[in-house]
């Protein structure tokens, strides 16, 4: 299932990429491909800006403002004037 | 919407992120007995979920008495592992835990769980209590290296939103490996060599998924409910010039519907309902629930526009709000839509309002 498009934050500079493939492994909607050594972004439309692989590139290669996708979380975020999250705890 | 103060759903693939316990207090979990290490006795946990297990978890999944659902951190052991068998980890929400050991039958191991504060692996990693800091903290609290000799613990792939796998290499000397989505995927994964195909690796929202949140959707619905009814109280108090209780009631049925589309019908047909704007799908939905039933009954021309004005707006708000359930949306994206949505959905539910005082 394909969320809206072109609103995801996600950002690979391929400069930095060493190729290792690991955002490969921890992304949950296969965003990525390793093509002649370099990640690449296979469709963008897919990301959920979950963060995982930016959390996990060790050479800095990704960027990507991650958050809740939560329609109940941004709103609890706007009433207390923080970023969007879960009101829970 | 109940304060956003939902609880977890519990499915425990993506869910949810609210809830979480209310006290400190940790679930008990029976012991079979202990395995002897080098770090001292660890306690060992049946692969069987018990009665008890089952009951907590449907308890859970229609938001009955919020208990504490969160067990200790630390390590525990399954079968009669060795210091050459493997270790996952597991945050200490104990659905997430009964789910891991459920898998683990066949397999002597270890479990590390963390302290999550009671909350799922997905939404913990998220926040960061299934992170970075955390694992470190609790390889190291459980003398992690002197129970198992290889250098290696397995990861939901979940955890991986708040989990920096090369610093806790560096920072502890343990190898994080990312293991597949689902826990039921373990032993095949195991057996393939600690290798997640991309089947393995990949999110989904099947039907059973999002049909299991049902429950937790009605009762979120509850609260909006509850404002639908009073206002149309007091519109049939200021209308008629008294309570009618049976007219009341009646005039409520529809708007019960409405949340019931928004709350089930539409996260069942989510894939094939047309749109990708959640708000829009529920919008839909809601309309063409109102020509059906306005069909079946037509209730006058003022009714019918209120209808039109309010039905749909409901549906709309309770499907937007499942986006927190969904597991592919985006925060850019529910922003995006927010934008747009919540104004029309506010100023359509106005005028519906108004019209009846008219
Ligand atoms: S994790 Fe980073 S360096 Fe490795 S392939 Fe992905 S983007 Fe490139
Ligand atoms: S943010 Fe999450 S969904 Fe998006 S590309 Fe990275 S890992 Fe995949």
């Amino acid at each position: 299932m394909k969320y809206l498009s072109n609103v995801s934050t996600l950002r690979l500079q391929a400069a930095k990429c060493t190729g290792c493939g690991v955002c490969l492994k921890v992304c949950p909607h296969a965003v990525f491909v390793i093509k002649n050594k370099k990640a690449v972004i296979v469709d963008l439309n897919f990301c959920m800006e979950c963060g995982a692989c930016k959390m996990n590139c060790s050479f800095n290669a990704l960027e990507v403002k991650s958050g809740v996708g939560c329609a109940a979380g941004i709103i609890a975020g706007a009433l207390r004037g923080t970023e969007a999250s879960c009101l829970c705890e | 919407m109940n304060k956003f103060k939902k609880v977890d759903c519990g499915c425990d693939t993506i869910a949810n992120c609210c809830g979480g316990p209310k006290t400190e207090k940790h679930s008990q979990i029976a012991v079979l007995g202990g395995v002897k290490t080098k770090a001292g006795d660890i306690p060992v946990v049946s692969a069987k979920l018990g009665f008890k297990d089952t009951l907590g978890s449907w308890r859970m999944r229609w938001g009955f008495g919020r208990y504490s659902y969160s067990i200790e951190p630390g390590i525990y052991a399954v079968g009669k592992p060795k210091n050459t068998s493997p270790v996952f980890v597991s945050a200490n929400y104990k659905m997430s835990f009964d789910k891991l050991r459920k898998a683990l039958a066949d397999i002597d191991c270890f479990i590390l769980v963390l302290d999550t504060k009671g909350i799922n692996v997905w939404c913990a990693a998220g926040k960061g209590t299934f992170g970075t800091e955390e694992l470190i903290k609790r390889i190291k609290a459980v003398n992690l290296e002197k129970i198992v000799a290889r250098k290696q613990v397995i990861l939901p792939q979940l955890g991986a939103p708040g989990v920096a796998a090369h610093i806790v290499a560096k920072k502890t000397g343990f190898k994080p490996v990312y293991g597949p989505v689902r826990a039921e995927d373990i032993p095949l994964f195991m057996k393939k060599g600690m290798k997640a195909d991309e089947k393995m690796r990949s999110v989904e929202f099947p039907f059973k998924e999002r049909i299991v949140l049902a429950p937790f959707e009605i009762i979120g619905s509850l609260k909006l409910l509850t404002v639908a009814f009073v206002l149309l109280s007091v519109i049939n108090l200021f209308k008629s010039g008294g309570l009618n209780i049976q007219n009341t009631l009646c005039s409520f049925l529809p708007y019960l519907g409405s949340a019931f589309v928004g709350a089930v019908l539409v996260p069942a047909l989510l894939p094939w309902i047309p749109g990708k704007s959640f708000a829009y799908k529920g919008w839909l939905a809601g309309l063409l629930y109102v020509a059906v039933i306005g069909n079946m009954w037509f209730p006058g021309t003022t009714v019918y526009f209120t209808w039109l004005l309010i039905l749909p707006a409901i549906s709309a708000f309770i499907v937007l709000n499942f986006t927190g359930c969904s597991t592919y949306t985006s925060l850019s994206g529910v922003k995006k839509e927010m934008r747009y949505a919540i104004p029309l959905i506010v100023v359509s539910a106005l005028i519906g309002i108004v019209l009846n005082f008219l």
